[in-house]
Parts: C-alpha cells; sequence; structure tokens
C-alpha cells in the first residue's frame, strides 16, 4: 500500500518536473542564453559556493562548539590520555589546514569568477612555490608521527609483570571471561576439549587450571596494570572498550593482548558523568556475523582493596563443575581437590 | 581460405593513412553489443556503472532507513524484500550486513573502478592521445564482457534464499569461509568470488590495454611531458591495478580453496556451531594482508583517475595551465609508489606486531605529503582563473573540497596511536567515503558532463546539472560531515543496532538527520538520471569544442566514426595547458596548433624551437 502510494506520487512529481523542464528549456533556447560564455548562472553559483563556504563553517563551528560533551566520551586509562592529547593535538593541526585550504578553495572560486573583460594569469608553474608546500607537509607529518611513534611504542610495549591477567574469549555471540585465580597462571586450553559446558576448553591436565574462575563481568583494580589476553573460537571479533581508549581484535587460532591502566572507578566515573547508572562496556567492533551489534560486556573497575575482596569471593570453575574432575589426571587429584576447595565437602 | 599476410599488411597501412573514416558495414551487434571501439566500449562501462550505482545507492538507502529509524515498521518493503522483513516489520540483522557488503563491494569495484576508469581510460586515452583505438580492440571488449558477466553473477547473488555474501566488503575469513558463521557465506559468498575473479579478469584485460596504447600508440609530438593529466592519471591507475589486483585473486583462491577443498590458509583452531573444525595452523590476519595489498592501492585506482580528470575540468573551466604539470605528475607518481607500502594501516589493531605498525604508520603519512601538493597546486590553478562554472567544474571544485576533507582525517587514521580507538568506528566510515567514495564520485560526474558533448554529440541541460550539484554535494556534506562526531564518540560501523550499548545510546536524532540527507542526496541523482537520459536523444546538438578545450579529442568532429579522426591524425605541437598565453588572442591554444602559427605568444624558447624546425623544413625541402 505504502509502496503504491510512494510510486504513484514519484510518477506524478516526474512528470510535472518534467514539463516544467521541457517549458524551461524552450523558453532558454528562445533567449539564446546558451551563447553566452558565462550566463547569469556563472555569478549565481560563484555567490552560492561563497554562501556554502560561510554557512557550513558557522554551523561545524556551531555543532562541535556546543554538543562537546556529547561526542567527546570521558577517557578512563592511562594511554588514553596520552592518545586522547595526541588526538587534540593532530585536530589543531588539521583544522588550521582544513579551515586554510578550504576558504581558499571557496574564496578564490568566487573571487576570480568569470568577467568579460579579464584574462586569466598564465601562471604555469613556480618551483619555490612546490617546494615549500612540500617541505612544510612534510616536517609537520614527521612531528606528527614522532609524537604518535612514542605513543605507540608505550601502549604496545610488554606488560608488567605483575599485571593482573584477564583472559577475554569471543564467540558468536557473547564474551567470556577467565581468570588465572591464586596462582596467577591461566590454565591452558584446546579447542578440541570445547563442549556445551566447558566452553574455554580449559585443560584440566594442566595444574594451573584447577584455580581458573570464570565470572559474568570483569572486574578490574583501579591504578593496577591489567594485561587482556584475547582469543576467539570462532570467527574474528575485536574487544574494545571506548573509554579505555582500547580496541584489540580477536583471532581464532593467534592470541592477542593488550595491556593498560584503569585509572577511574566506576564510581568516580558515576560522579563525572553525573549518571549514576553509567558502567564500562566492551563492544565488538569487527563485524562477526548476525548478533555482531549485540555482544556486550560489562566492566566494573574498583578500588584495589573492593578488588581484592571480589577476586577471593570467587568460587573456580572446577568447583563448580566438579565433573570435571575425572578429566584431570590421578597424579594431580589431590592438588586439584586442593585447589578448587572441593576437598573440605 | 584467409587473407594472405602481404594483403593483411596493405589494409593495415591503409587503414592508418586514410584512417578508416569511410563506413564500414557492420550489423548491429558488432557495433552496439560486441563492438571493439573504444568509444562503444565506453559508453557500455558507463551504462553499467550508472545502473550499479542506483543499485548499490538504493541498497544504502535502506540500510539507512533501518540506522536512522529503527523503530519504523518496514513492512512496506516486504514486495520487494519479501522474507528480509522479520515478522515484526523489521529488517533481518543478517540482512543488514548483506546490504553493508554489498553496497560496499557495488560501489568501490562496480562504480569506482569499472564506471570510473573503464569509462574514462577507454574513450579518452585513444581521443587525447590522437589514436585510432585501443592497441587491443578484442581485448577490451572482452574485458567489457567479463565485468558483464561479473556483473549478473554479483547481480543473481542478490537474489539468493540465503542472501548475498554478508562479511562486509573486504569479507575477512573465518567469517566468510564458513557457511555456519552467517548464511551469506553459502551459496552468496561463492558467487561474491566468482564475480569477483571475472572482475579481476576484466580489470587486467583493461589495464594491459591503457597501458600499452598509451605507451606505443601516441601521436605524432604528444611526448609523455605533453600528456594531459588525464592520461596520466590513467595510466597510473592501470598500473597500480597490473600490480595489485592479482594479489586479490590470490587471496580470492585460497578462500575458495579453505572453502570448498578443505585447505587451512585462512582457518585454525575454530570451533563452531557445536563442533570443533579439523582446521589447523592457518592465519586470518595472512588473508588481511593479501586483501590490503589490493585493497589500499585500490582507494588509489578509484582516486588518481577522478583527480586526472579534475585536473583537466579545473585547468580548462579557470583558463588557467593547470599549476605545476611536472609537479602533478611528480606527485601522482610518488603516490602511486607509496600505495603499495601502507596497506597495513588497515590492520594497526589487527594482532600485527606492533614493529610493523609503526612501520606502516611512517609510511602512511609520507602519502599525505604528495596529496597535500595536489591540493595546493589545485588552490593556485584557480587563483587569478577567470572561472566559468560548468557543471563538470562545480563537481570538480566539489571534489577538491572532499579531497580535502577527508584526507586530513586519514591523518588521525594512519596514525597507529590515535587509530586504537577510531579504528572500525563512523570516523572511519566518513573518511573514506569522502576522501575516497565523494571524492571519485564527483571526479565521475565531472567527467560525464564534461565528456557528453563528445560522447553524445549533444549537450547535458546546465541548470539541471547545476541542480544535481548542489544537492549532492550539499547532501553529502550533511550525511558525511556528522558521521564523524559519532566515530568520535566511539560508534561501530556495521552495527544493525545501537540500543545494546549504554555508551552509544546518544546520536538517535542525528543518525535520523543522516539518513533524510542520504535519501534526498540519493533522490538528487534521479535528476541527473533524467538529464543524462534525456540529452542522449533530445540534447542541444554539442559545437564541436563546448569547452574551448585544448586537447586533441575536440578536433574530431560531431560523432567521431570508428578511427576517431576523418584523414589523417593532428599532431602535437605544445602541451595541453596553453589557456590564457600571454599575447594569444584567444584564451586556449589547442594542441596540434603549430607553434609557428602562434608566433605573437610564443616563450622565448619556443621561438627558438620554430627557427629550428623552419631551418629543418626548407632543408628537408631542399633535399627533395
Amino acid at each position: 500500500m505504502v509502496l503504491s502510494i510512494i510510486l504513484i506520487g514519484s510518477v506524478l512529481i516526474i512528470a510535472i518536473l518534467v514539463i516544467v523542464y521541457r517549458i524551461n528549456s524552450l523558453i532558454d533556447v528562445a533567449r539564446g542564453t546558451h551563447k553566452k560564455r558565462a550566463s547569469g548562472s556563472n555569478r549565481i553559483n560563484a555567490f552560492m559556493l561563497f554562501f556554502f563556504l560561510i554557512l557550513g563553517i558557522i554551523a561545524a563551528v556551531w555543532y562541535s562548539i556546543s554538543w562537546f560533551d556529547l561526542y567527546h566520551i570521558p577517557v578512563a586509562s592511562e594511554h588514553g590520555q596520552a592518545t586522547d592529547s595526541l588526538f587534540w593535538i593532530t585536530m589543531a593541526v588539521i583544522l588550521t589546514v582544513f579551515f586554510i585550504t578550504q576558504i581558499l578553495l571557496f574564496y578564490f572560486s568566487y573571487r576570480y569568477r568569470y568577467k568579460d573583460k579579464e584574462k586569466a594569469l598564465y601562471f604555469p608553474e613556480n618551483n619555490r612555490l612546490e617546494i615549500i608546500w612540500t617541505l612544510v607537509p612534510a616536517v609537520v607529518l614527521t612531528l606528527l608521527i614522532f609524537g604518535g611513534l612514542k605513543v605507540w611504542n608505550k601502549i604496545m610495549d610488554d606488560p608488567p609483570e605483575e599485571a593482573e591477567i584477564v583472559e577475554i574469549m569471543g564467540y558468536q555471540f557473547a564474551w567470556r571471561t577467565r581468570y588465572p585465580g591464586n596462582d596467577g597462571q591461566l590454565g591452558a586450553y584446546d579447542f578440541r576439549l570445547i563442549d556445551a559446558i566447558n566452553v574455554f576448553g580449559i585443560d584440566f591436565t594442566d595444574q594451573s587450571s584447577f584455580d581458573d574462575f570464570t565470572p559474568r563481568e570483569i572486574h578490574l583494580p583501579k591504578g593496577k596494570p591489567v594485561l587482556f589476553k584475547i582469543r576467539s573460537r570462532d570467527v574474528l571479533h575485536s574487544v574494545f572498550a571506548p573509554h579505555f581508549r582500547l580496541k584489540m581484535d580477536a583471532v581464532p587460532g593467534m592470541p592477542t593482548s593488550f595491556w593498560f591502566i584503569p585509572n577511574k572507578s566506576t564510581e568516580e566515573m558515576r560522579l563525572e558523568t553525573g549518571n549514576p547508572e553509567f558502567n564500562y562496556e566492551i563492544a565488538c567492533t569487527e563485524l562477526c556475523g548476525r548478533g555482531h551489534f549485540s555482544m556486550r560486556l560489562l566492566v566494573v573497575v574498583e578500588e584495589p582493596d573492593e578488588f581484592k575482596r571480589w577476586k577471593s569471593e570467587q568460587e573456580s570453575w572446577l568447583s563448580k563443575n566438579p565433573d570435571y574432575l575425572v578429566k584431570v589426571p590421578e597424579e594431580l587429584k589431590e592438588l586439584a581437590l586442593l585447589k578448587t576447595g572441593l576437598d573440605k565437602q | 581460405m584467409g587473407k594472405t599476410k602481404l594483403e593483411e599488411n596493405e589494409q593495415h597501412v591503409h587503414l592508418n593513412e586514410h584512417g578508416d573514416d569511410h563506413d564500414h558495414h557492420q550489423s548491429f551487434i558488432s557495433k552496439y553489443i560486441f563492438s571493439q571501439d573504444h568509444k562503444t566500449i565506453a559508453k557500455q562501462y558507463l551504462f553499467t556503472g550508472i545502473f550499479w550505482a542506483f543499485i548499490g545507492g538504493l541498497l544504502s538507502v535502506i540500510f539507512r532507513l533501518q540506522l536512522g529509524f529503527p523503530d519504523m515498521d518496514l513492512e512496506w518493503l516486504r514486495p520487494i524484500l519479501g522474507k528480509w522483513i522479520t515478522t515484526t516489520g523489521k529488517l533481518d540483522p543478517e540482512f543488514y550486513l548483506a546490504l553493508v557488503t554489498m553496497h560496499g563491494t557495488i560501489m568501490v569495484f562496480f562504480v569506482l573502478t569499472a564506471g570510473l576508469s573503464g569509462t574514462f581510460s577507454n574513450f579518452l586515452i585513444p581521443l587525447q592521445i590522437g589514436a585510432r583505438d585501443m592497441a587491443s580492440g578484442f581485448m577490451n571488449m572482452l574485458s567489457y564482457w567479463f565485468f558483464f558477466a561479473s556483473g549478473v553473477v554479483m547481480f543473481i547473488s542478490l537474489f539468493i534464499e540465503t542472501g548475498p555474501a554478508s562479511g562486509g566488503w573486504v569479507v575477512y575469513p573465518p567469517l566468510s569461509a564458513l557457511p555456519q558463521a552467517v548464511t551469506g557465506s553459502g551459496l552468496g559468498m561463492t558467487m561474491w568470488l566468482v564475480a569477483m575473479a571475472l572482475f579481476i579478469a576484466s580489470t587486467l584485460l583493461g589495464g594491459i590495454n591503457y597501458i600499452t596504447t598509451v605507451i606505443n600508440l601516441r601521436t605524432e609530438g604528444m611526448s609523455f611531458t605533453r600528456l594531459p593529466l588525464t592520461i596520466w592519471a590513467f595510466l597510473l591507475t592501470a598500473i597500480i591495478g597490473l600490480l595489485s589486483f592479482p594479489v586479490l585473486f590470490a587471496a580470492a583462491l585460497l578462500l575458495i580453496f579453505d572453502r570448498s577443498f578443505g585447505t587451512s590458509f585462512f582457518l585454525s583452531e575454530i570451533f563452531i556451531n557445536g563442533e570443533a573444525l579439523p582446521n589447523i595452523g592457518g592465519s586470518p590476519i595472512l588473508y588481511q594482508h593479501l586483501f590490503w595489498f589490493l585493497g589500499h592501492p585500490e582507494v588509489y585506482i578509484v582516486l588518481l583517475p577522478a583527480l586526472g580528470i579534475t585536473s583537466e575540468v579545473i585547468a580548462t573551466n579557470s583558463r588557467k595551465p593547470i599549476f605545476g604539470y611536472r609537479a602533478m605528475i611528480g606527485s601522482m607518481l610518488g603516490i602511486t609508489v607509496l600505495s603499495f607500502i601502507v596497506w597495513a594501516h588497515h590492520m594497526f589493531v589487527s594482532g600485527l606486531n606492533p614493529f610493523l605498525g609503526s612501520i606502516f604508520m611512517l609510511l602512511t603519512l609520507i602519502i599525505a605529503v604528495p596529496s597535500a601538493v595536489k591540493v595546493f597546486n589545485y588552490l593556485t590553478t584557480l587563483w587569478r582563473g577567470n572561472i566559468v562554472f560548468t557543471p563538470a567544474m562545480l563537481f570538480s571544485i566539489g571534489l577538491v573540497s572532499f579531497f580535502i576533507s577527508g584526507g586530513l582525517t586519514g591523518i588521525f587514521l594512519g596514525n597507529s596511536a590515535i587509530d586504537i580507538q577510531l579504528h572500525d568506528t563512523y570516523f572511519v566510515v566518513a573518511h573514506f567515503h569522502l576522501v575516497m567514495g565523494s571524492a571519485s564520485f564527483f571526479g565521475m560526474m565531472a567527467g560525464v558532463y564534461h565528456w557528453f558533448p563528445k560522447m553524445f554529440g549533444r549537450m547535458m541541460d546546465e541548470k539541471l546539472g547545476y541542480i544535481h550539484f548542489w544537492v549532492t554535494f550539499v547532501g553529502i556534506y550533511l550525511v558525511f560531515f556528522p558521521m564523524h562526531y559519532i566515530g568520535i564518540a566511539g560508534f561501530p560501523r556495521r552495527y544493525y543496532s545501537f540500543t545494546n550499548f549504554d555508551a552509544f545510546s546518544a546520536f538517535t536524532d542525528l543518525n535520523s538527520f543522516i539518513s533524510v540527507a542520504a535519501i534526498i542526496t540519493f533522490g538528487a541523482q534521479l535528476i541527473f538520471a533524467f538529464n543524462f537520459i534525456y540529452s542522449i536523444f533530445r540534447g542541444r546538438l554539442a559545437p564541436s569544442n563546448p569547452w574551448r578545450s585544448n586537447t586533441l579529442e575536440w578536433t574530431t568532429p560531431r560523432y567521431p566514426k570508428h578511427g576517431n579522426w576523418p584523414g589523417e591524425i593532428p599532431k602535437v605541437h605544445r602541451w595541453p595547458y596553453d589557456y590564457s598565453k600571454p599575447g594569444s588572442k584567444e584564451d586556449f591554444i589547442p594542441q596540434h596548433i603549430p607553434l609557428s602559427e602562434t608566433p605573437e605568444s610564443n616563450l622565448p624558447h619556443e621561438q627558438e624551437k620554430v627557427k629550428k624546425e623552419d631551418i629543418k623544413a626548407t632543408s628537408s625541402l631542399h633535399g627533395k
């Protein structure tokens, strides 16, 4: 129904436009407008280019200033502050170039519009000018490159020894997380061991897997280095935590990682944003299929003490799924019972 | 039996001397369908390109409806989309991905590669270098029909039950390799790969021809330093394509093996749909390297022809020589070389070795230098010109504006540290739609408006051209400028909806605004379609040189026959940018006018040349 109305409507509108066009072009022929080298439209176009420049600048500046808080999302990690300042320095450089070149482009177009009596300047080349505008961008870009390299190398440097390890695994269409438990080491895994319950494919012949725990959301200590160990078990995903300025692909068959220092707790962010329901989130930014837009994972940043308490309250995966004890080799059974606390039951 | 070799040779000579301007009889099929005339092939590319542009645009309008008005009842689209509208009247999320994928593939390859390069390289190379036709008319014909076949396969894939490919236009495996990961990776993906294989064959056939023709068939006097910048751009584009498309072919081939023959080039350690796959040892990153080894040069494959066209149109309509002709060639050469060594900037956060990231960041930002040189040269060409705003000129100015806006944001994205946050957000979408999509599209439009009189012997309507330009130009800025804000706020691309995240809950109004602007911009293209088709049949007859331009194509008759020039091919005596030369009465001196005819405007060194030529001419006369 709607479709047919749209169809009929557009046919009518087109018919009217065609008639108007036909009349108009006949009038043009009668007047002989096309014989002039530049008709009145030339001036109109020149003025419109100029107006476009002015209106465009006003609109862009107005929107950028009055909606700043909407698009500038607060930053909550140490390296994020560095990349943000790099972003705004680059922005300043770019806006300068942007305004100069766009203003010249539209102003020249307007100023040097066709006039019958005038002749253009024959100005085919000038080596000095070419050298200037090769060198100036080259120097500016070199400075930006060095700024970027410094920050990049620091971000991508090896994580500190004491970093809190969190494993994030992506699959269609959610994230799962695993902490190494008290021993500080994640247990080995193998994708062939994955089943409906053991979604990580944890390998229980490795004793460091016994105390691994797998919470529903990520908890992080504020001010301490954190190492995300990222992997995927089916297609590509990408861990994106906008407030931490963090992004890294999850690749099947090739574990990746990203370390950082969260420096604002969830509570502090709630105060800063004035939103009592604020939560850190992780989203997926590598197209992974139907549910790509719904891979949400919550992150809670707490004071180190709170984090310690939370961590000590977590029960290991094995203790929640004692059926899997049969997969533990005989000689490690005792250790497994001890580490999971199952021996007390 | 066939002719003897001698007879063939004689015929060949005959062809060259008299320029076969006589009407040799051709059937309808050999004249219009399986034509070997570069002009007809160019038009075939153009019509096909325009057809695909409308399909690609329409797909984007559908997904913009979803993004701008997520609550809208789309039941009214059921007659067209059938089961892709869910029972609740919403767009199916997988079909949304298919739309995004097809929009990208169609626009990048079919419209801006084939539609732009195919049309104008074919049309302009022989006409502007002074050749009867392409080096191999037959290969040229094959090139179009491979493209056509590719289009047929891609078009059919839009209508199959499991839907077209839906892994994004980059079709990263494992998603694109596993039908169980998304339905589009079934038959749809197979057809995508077949279509791309045919397309690559088409591009290579075309590219070899362009290169050979430019190198070998230039008319007398047409040295490389007298080539119009359009030809330089087409030549370099063809070289880039020739070197990079085979790598995409390799990637596609390996992907076909992984999909159908159980190899593990890109697959490793996968557990999907309750089963562990046997593949071990492959690397999805390898695919990304292969893909972007074409994918990044591809950006310049679509951009360089547009820049070439713009150089020509801006010089002509500013009535000024292009500023820094040699610098323009140099910057294009620089871009050509650099375009091959920046690809991994698409992969900063793919798990790539961070050291490689630093290298590619360095190389990427260097490529901004030649681009900046081009912009400054355009600006200086406009300075103190005498500018005639033909629709082609407006589109060229629009192109420069987009090139600046979109190019500058590349400096953020090329910086790996900043890219961590911006990668795969709407900031990237805004960036490449301006610098590559819209700029190249405007180059294509500038080309159509500028060379329409040569293609069809008639003029397009200027006023409709102006309306088309203004709605499109303003519309494109209204669509893509706001996306920068959305991107800075971190909104990821290829999202069906943003309601699942608190972080992405803002900007619903702005998204609706963008969608409305997109629909209006798309609607404005109907004005163009009307103007284009109407003018082919009923437009005002074109004068021989409507834009008072210098290049050789304007020395051909209104309807150039097969062979382009009746009689001899004109010789070239000067570069193509003698506009407003001091002393000259007219404000343009075409390339085929000898220096000896323009003593009043010759520069000192040109006057010297005239004297030498005189001596040579007289001595050779005496010799006889």
